[in-house]
């Protein structure tokens, strides 16, 4: 799962390892950067894609925490709050892309009838999702549908979908309400639904 | 008397329908509806479907967690620690 903190011993463990990092114990930050640093990047290069920007918001996300330590209360586990900063570092990174075409989150919701009927009727997914998932060709497809959500839409999904985080961390991030999160998440996902529909279609006989 | 839902209505409150988020009495509404429109019943699997393959698409293993990352970047974190 993405949000599940990488194991990191006990929580005595954390402890003595959070003790000794606040006492500027430099073989205490470098066990913490080996720790964790593989999850943060397969974190940053889910919203970033492969490549070495991943890699530099890793970097800065760890910088960002060495600097929060002192505010670092315990309130979770290690991992878990720096998935959240790797998430954020990533995602101002992200923000920062000037996409080339973005479709307009408008066409991508579904239509209707002036009575409110579904104007084109949906069909089900044949074959199932989990069966095409097998073909790489198609998690590439998928990905590139993701891509293509409008940015403010993209991230909320992100963040929601994969990373996980709840709504009110979101909002928080994002900073925007919760309501706006919940509003652009449900939008995202049916936009997103529209983007997969023609992958099924060319399989349907 | 339960109220007759358009298709609209259901999606626009579908992920608090899927969430069980709604109030009992809206519920039944939701429900009713399902039960007379194969279009939402397709629209609601294909939306959680939906959500399912951007989720697996990504997580999947292409580009699985890494067992180490490059000591190039472990030792670029530690060195921009101690230049602060």
């Amino acid at each position: 799962m993405a949000t599940s903190p990488p194991a990191s011993g006990s929580d005595a463990g954390e402890a003595r390892l959070l003790a000794a990092l606040r006492e500027g114990d430099d073989a205490a930050f470098e066990r913490l950067v080996r720790l964790h640093s593989p999850r943060l990047l397969a974190v940053a290069r889910r919203i970033l894609g492969p490549g070495a920007e991943a890699e530099d918001a890793v970097q800065e996300a760890f910088l960002s925490a060495f600097r929060a330590l002192r505010a670092f209360e315990g309130q979770c586990q290690l991992g878990t709050w720096l998935h959240r900063i790797a998430a954020n570092a990533a995602l101002m990174r992200l923000r920062s892309r000037r996409r080339r075409s973005e479709s307009s989150i408008e066409d991508l919701l579904p239509r209707y009838l002036e009575d409110g009927t579904h104007l084109a009727h949906p069909a089900p997914w044949v074959p199932t999702p989990e069966a095409l998932l097998e073909q790489h060709e198609v998690r590439e497809r998928v990905r590139a549908a993701i891509d293509e959500l409008p940015a403010s839409y993209r991230e909320v999904l992100l963040l929601r979908d994969i990373e996980e985080l709840d709504t009110r961390e979101v909002a928080s991030l994002l900073e925007i309400s919760e309501n706006l999160v919940k509003v652009r998440l449900h939008r995202a996902r049916q936009a997103l639904r529209t983007l997969l529909e023609p992958l099924f279609r060319e399989v349907q006989p | 008397m339960i109220r007759d839902l358009t298709c609209r209505e259901f999606v626009e409150f579908l992920d608090d329908y899927i969430a069980g988020a709604l109030p009992v009495e809206s519920r039944a509404e939701f429900d009713k509806h399902l039960s007379d429109c194969p279009s939402c019943v397709a629209y609601m699997a294909t939306y959680q479907q939906a959500i399912v393959l951007g989720r697996q698409a990504l997580l999947r293993s292409d580009d699985p967690v890494p067992d180490t990352v490059p000591e190039k970047l472990v030792q670029a974190i530690l060195a921009a620690r101690t230049r602060r």
